[in-house]
């Protein structure tokens, strides 16, 4: 299933990580400001040991009581301390990891959001929408709590062994020595590690991707009977995760007892050397006491580095997996030195020898189309099932690029000019209109959140749409979409031709407008729909005859190629292929069952 | 309680406390979103609703662990044996101090010895039974979770389009995603963290009873101001944590419109309206994050504060004994390490309640989808159908509402019998009920009252798979799946029983796109029948799209076929091409065709114009033409259209 990620070799964590560094670097003071507070406050916490070994030593073996209670309160102070650091650390990067959180989440839904459809054909929702909560929340973690123990637990392990070579060398070198075997046993498994988090985020994407198809695509899973059989499919693929977490949670726990083993026999060999020293008088008592109470307070630093390391690889990966999507360059973007927009615009859309191919395509899907629409006309498209229409039809707003030849608005290449612009001049309502789950005026007002009641309501009028807008029980503020009144396929069109003419746009591309609507309220619509296309220019795909008598013109398009361009009549006299495609064979039927019937 | 899960907790609100539930959610810049009859996820959830919401969490995590009792327990006893173990440690230590040392010096090592060997042993001992603890506790996480997700997936699927279209794809979806992610969060960081908390708090304060009660007392009293802390965590908390998943919730939903709609975002230039609703989800999000984590911060330095104050006084008052005599030395060390391992613990504790909380949010809703019984329910005494299918459909009085517009009746009184091998038309304006017709045949609902019968047995009295194979409804949204062209066509055949069946051959496949004329546009795609559609088939147009679905219907094979404006994106030659596969290859089915091109309608043995839920005229369709009535108009309407 992740055979459409781009496969990168293992990187260092490090490396990685680094690249969260312009959302970090905002915050750093912060971020420090809670690392400074969380080393303080464990160094208060390795301060109390001390003062024991002094109270200890001092006080308590020569009986001195008047000291004892300054020295408790010396603890108790520490004590304090060190909770108040602990809350300071809380405090500090509470913020900073939940806005950091935030910001990349917002930038990553911008930045997708700008990546041409061709992107969005790729790539499958669900390991997206993956990215942009399940590894975003790994980073967050990872900022707020991970990342800064990482640091502060190696520096406080530093710290305490210079405590320990402080008090005994010998005893000091016992850590040393014990070091070299963790840290290459640790790195070991920790490589393994951040291999394992990588494939189970993808894992978890392609999850999302099932759950995702599984919840939009309902009604015909339901209609067709499958839920169990894609229950079983997501099952195997939920299978296939927890395959790889319990790979995880095997090199955990392998790092778990490398971690406790080794510290654990460190204090061992303390004990041992520390008994001998005390026996042989070459250490107090009360310094074996404070350097078997340093180790166990260097215990849980030590121990957690496990599991630090294994958040650190998480969110290695889960950086890693953010970027690789945030790196792609999108293709279709506004050009360096953009061509002023046509003003005003006249309409004219030429299509100059386009050819069009789908990235990773084999062959041209459109081959050298010439067409030509002036200013005002409507040109109706005319194909066969898979000739190319719809294709066509994306190029004139620029949803993918022409990979030969050009179009032009008033004789100015459409990649001249600014995206805003262009998609200003073009309307285009698709087959398939999309709601969202918003008011109607959020729907039909799309792309102009400023537009007026008055402007909404004029473009529902053209469509024909006002009527049952009107009858909806909060009007334009009712909620349409999948989280709110259902529309029926017919009216849905005509939304999605609202769309297309609010901003009242020079030129019109209308991908099949009338193919949802019931006999009794086509008649209508087309009526709508000859006020739209009136004085501006209009590219409409068409299967019916009677869309096709709303357009001046008609280009029938055979296996991506333009095979004529007539009137309506011309062609049904002319062209074969027309005839075959629009000469009403209902009309023919009905004649056949009329003679019947008499 | 009919559609549901959050919107019962509104209901809920309302009529109990009186507290407005959403209105202090819905803050001035929602006003997007439109307003709609069920409001959003509640996020203010008053006592008694929020108590059963924690109840239903609790009740399925135990009915998750119940197969896992076994591994639970030994986990258990390994995490108990750790403690031991671990706990075994400062007594050895002060052993060796106290004893082992004063006897070397006397010339007796055989104690030192034996003591430091022993807590070496410990040592390693501590960190098997820890590793084997985690690789078991982590095995049984791990197949909760699969079991969860599976029966949360499962359940979306047995419930009814009903629930779907009212709790809406973007919110199962987070239940699937993000809540699951917060599930497996306690398990991987907190279970641990609480079981060894616990553990080791018990474990710690017999120790320390039996090394010296006095002292003892001194740290026991500072548990009390403990317990009133982790109270206040909680209470005080829950409402942020739900906040964090609802806000997260509405974060996806937005995500996957947006992402799922992309082409139109493009073309209308809806990036920056996005950016903005965007930014104030996530922004909302953010601060229900922030505001959890900052009541983690106070709870946490609480706890510490109580540890180390505590720490202090024994330290006061075990020095005061050891200078008296009363206590000896290597005690009171071994005290206060004990006190250590005490409160080190807590801090995972806390850990713990802090993804507790948050995982329990997540289940409270999850455990909320897992209690929705399913609206059309299976039967619990299925009735098999006749072998084979004769396809006799027949409606008995039934009437109709939507439960979402209960006052509305789509359908009164509608009785029809479209007898086997029958294909009948359905003709009529937007709402007439055509539709409703449609999926009341297949089941999507149940008649408010009345009766839908297939060869004479309730729909309600067949099992689910049994009617997905006997009747097929094919809608003019043409859903692919991720996949290759042959894996969607794939997915008409078979039972669905939950068996694996002999999956269709290629040449099955290729027969069932050649029967509806999608063979040729199948074949001139880069890799044939094994391309890839894509997300959601985005480089297919409508059309393909449609005879990709229509191909699974001739491989379902079933007695009846719905096909409810299954041909409109096609130009005029395939859908032709269709008529011919549905005339032939489907002959002799059982057919109830919706459509609103009269081409479509003509080929039927039989119109039925639908009006308001009633059948206004009924009869071939030369009959209808040769009469006066709403049909003959509308095709002299059409045939004007025409001309």
């Amino acid at each position: 299933m992740s055979d459409h990620l781009e496969q990168q070799p293992h990187r260092a964590t490090l490396g990685a990580l680094r690249r969260l560094a312009p959302y970090v670097r905002p915050h750093r003071a912060a971020l420090i400001g809670g690392g400074l507070a969380a080393l303080a406050s464990s160094l208060a916490g390795l301060a109390i040991p001390l003062v024991t070994r002094a109270i200890v030593d001092g006080p308590i073996a020569r009986s001195e009581l008047s000291v004892l209670p300054w020295l408790v309160l010396g603890v108790l102070a520490f004590g304090l301390l060190e909770a108040g650091l602990m809350f300071l650390r809380r405090r500090l990067v509470a913020r900073p990891s939940t806005r950091i959180e935030a910001t990349m989440r917002e930038d990553l839904f911008a930045h997708l959001q700008r990546l041409p459809v061709a992107f969005h054909d790729r790539w499958p929702s669900g390991q997206l929408l993956s990215r942009a909560t399940t590894d975003l929340n790994t980073i967050r973690w990872f900022v707020a709590f991970s990342g800064i123990f990482l640091v502060v637990n190696v520096l406080t392990m530093v710290a305490g062994v210079g405590v320990l070579l402080w008090l005994s060398p010998v005893l000091g070198l016992v850590i040393a020595v014990i070091a070299v075997p963790l840290i290459v046993l640790t790195l070991a498994l920790e490589r393994r590690f951040s291999v394992a988090a990588r494939r189970s985020q993808d894992q978890a994407g392609d999850l999302a991707t099932v759950v995702e198809e599984s919840a939009l695509g309902i009604r015909v899973l339901k209609s067709l009977g499958r839920g169990r059989r894609l229950t079983a499919r997501f099952v195997a693929d939920a299978r296939g995760l927890r395959g790889t977490e319990l790979l995880k949670i095997r090199l955990l726990a392998a790092l778990w007892a490398v971690l406790v083993m080794l510290p654990e026999s460190a204090i061992a060999l303390i004990l041992g050397l520390g008994a001998y020293g005390v026996a042989t008088g070459t250490l107090t008592l009360g310094t074996l006491v404070g350097a078997v109470t340093v180790m166990t307070y260097l215990f849980w630093p030590i121990a957690s580095i496990g599991w630090l390391l294994a958040e650190a690889s998480n969110a290695a990966a889960a950086t890693r997996r953010y970027w690789e999507v945030r790196d792609v360059v999108p293709a279709i973007t506004d050009p360096a030195t953009p061509v002023p927009a046509p003003d005003p615009v006249r309409g004219e859309l030429v299509l100059h020898e386009v050819s069009f191919r789908y990235p990773g395509g084999t062959r041209d899907v459109l081959h050298g189309v010439d067409l030509a629409l002036r200013p005002g006309e409507t040109m109706a498209l005319v194909g066969a099932t898979g000739s190319g229409k719809t294709t066509l039809t994306a190029l004139v707003g620029r949803l993918y690029d022409v990979t030969g030849g050009a179009v032009l608005i008033d004789g100015v290449d459409v990649r001249d000019l600014r995206l805003a612009d262009l998609r200003t001049i073009v309307a285009t309502a698709f087959e398939e209109p999309v709601l969202i789950s918003a008011s109607v005026r959020e729907n039909v007002a799309l792309g102009l959140p400023a537009a007026s009641d008055e402007q909404v309501w004029e473009a529902l009028r053209v469509a024909s749409a006002d009527g049952f807008v009107a009858a909806l029980p909060w009007g334009l503020d009712t909620r349409i979409g999948e989280q709110g009144m259902s529309l029926s396929g017919g009216q849905r069109q005509r939304l999605a031709l609202a769309r297309a003419v609010i901003g009242r746009p020079p030129v019109l591309v209308l991908d099949d407008p009338l193919s949802a609507l019931d006999v009794h309220t086509e008649a209508e619509v087309e009526a709508a729909l000859r006020r739209v296309l009136g004085g501006v220019t209009a590219l409409v795909v068409a299967h019916r005859p009677s869309t096709v008598q709303l357009a001046d013109r008609v280009a029938l398009l055979v296996d991506g190629r333009i095979a004529a361009v007539g009137t309506h009549s011309e062609l049904l006299a002319a062209d074969p292929e027309y005839r075959r495609l629009l000469s009403s064979p209902d009309e023919e039927r009905a004649d056949e069952r009329e003679e019947v019937g008499a | 309680m009919s559609t549901g899960t959050e919107s019962d907790v509104g209901t809920t609100t309302e009529t109990g406390t009186g507290k407005a539930a959403t209105a202090d959610v819905d803050t001035a810049g929602e006003s997007w979103r439109g307003i709609a009859p069920e409001d959003d996820e509640a996020d203010a959830v008053d006592r008694r609703t929020g108590l059963k919401l924690q109840q239903r969490a609790r009740r399925l995590v135990a009915e998750l662990l119940r197969p896992h009792r076994r591994a639970v327990t030994v986990a258990l006893v390994l995490l108990v044996a750790e403690n031991l173990v671990m706990l075994a440690g400062p007594l050895l230590v002060a052993t060796a101090i106290d004893t082992g040392v004063p006897a070397a010096l006397a010339g007796r090592p055989a104690p030192l010895a034996w003591s430091i060997a022993g807590y070496a042993a410990t040592g390693i001992a501590g960190a098997a039974l820890r590793s084997a603890f985690l690789l078991l506790s982590g095995r049984v996480g791990q197949d909760v979770l699969l079991d969860l997700r599976r029966r949360v997936f499962a359940h979306g699927q047995r419930l009814s389009l009903d629930f779907h279209e009212s709790y809406t794809s973007g919110r199962l979806i987070s239940r699937l995603t993000s809540d699951m992610d917060s599930l497996s969060d306690l398990l991987e960081k907190g279970l641990d963290g609480l079981f060894g908390a616990v553990l080791s708090l018990v474990g710690v304060t017999v120790l320390l009873v039996w090394l010296d009660p006095m002292l003892a007392a001194v740290v026991l009293i500072g548990f009390v101001p403990l317990m009133v802390i982790t109270r206040w965590f909680q209470r005080s908390s829950r409402a942020s944590y739900r906040r964090t998943r609802s806000t997260v919730a509405r974060l996806i939903v937005h995500f996957v419109e947006t992402m799922n709609g992309i082409r139109a975002v493009h073309a209308f230039r809806r990036e920056r309206r996005n950016d903005e609703i965007m930014d104030r989800l996530t922004v909302a999000n953010r601060d229900a994050n922030t505001e959890a984590f900052l009541s983690v911060a106070w709870f946490i330095a609480g706890i510490r504060v109580v540890g180390n104050v505590s720490l202090a006084l024994v330290l006061l008052i075990g020095g005061l004994r050891v200078v008296d005599g009363t206590l000896a030395l290597g005690a009171l060390t071994a005290f206060l390490l004990y006190l250590r391992r005490l409160y080190d613990p807590l801090d995972d504790l806390a850990q713990f309640f802090n993804s507790y909380q948050s995982a329990a949010a997540a289940l409270e809703k999850i455990a909320s989808v897992l209690d929705t019984p399913a609206g059309v329910p299976e039967p619990a005494r299925p009735v098999p159908l006749p072998t084979p299918v004769r396809g006799d459909l027949e409606f008995d009085h039934v009437r109709f509402a939507y439960r979402r517009a209960a006052e509305r009746t789509v359908l009164p009184e509608f009785s029809l019998r479209i007898p086997a091998g029958q294909t009948v038309a359905l003709v009529g304006a937007t709402g007439a009920g055509k539709s409703t017709l449609a999926k009341l045949a297949v089941r999507f609902y149940d008649p408010t009252s009345g009766a839908v019968r297939l060869d004479g047995v309730d729909l309600r009295d067949v099992a689910d798979a049994d009617l997905r194979s006997a009747l097929v409804m094919i809608t003019q949204e043409a859903f692919l799946f991720s996949g290759s062209v042959a894996d969607n066509i794939a997915m008409g055949s078979g039972h669905d029983d939950g068996h694996d069946h002999r999956p269709p051959t290629r040449a099955e496949i290729a027969a069932a796109a050649e029967a509806v004329g999608a063979r040729e546009f199948i074949e001139a795609l880069p890799d044939g029948f094994d391309t890839d559609v894509r997300k959601r088939g985005g480089r297919l147009s409508a059309g393909q799209r449609q005879l990709v679905s229509l191909a699974r219907v001739v491989l379902a094979d079933p007695a009846v076929v719905l096909l409810d404006e299954a041909t409109s994106s096609l130009d005029i030659p395939s859908e032709r091409a269709v008529q011919a596969a549905l005339e032939t290859v489907l002959a002799g089915r059982t057919s109830l065709i919706i459509a609103h091109r009269l081409s479509t309608v003509l080929i039927a043995d039989r119109v039925l114009v639908l009006a308001d839920g009633r059948i206004v005229q009924d009869g071939s369709p030369a009959e209808l033409l040769g009469g006066s009535g709403e049909f003959a108009d509308l095709h002299e309407a059409w045939r004007a259209s025409l001309a």
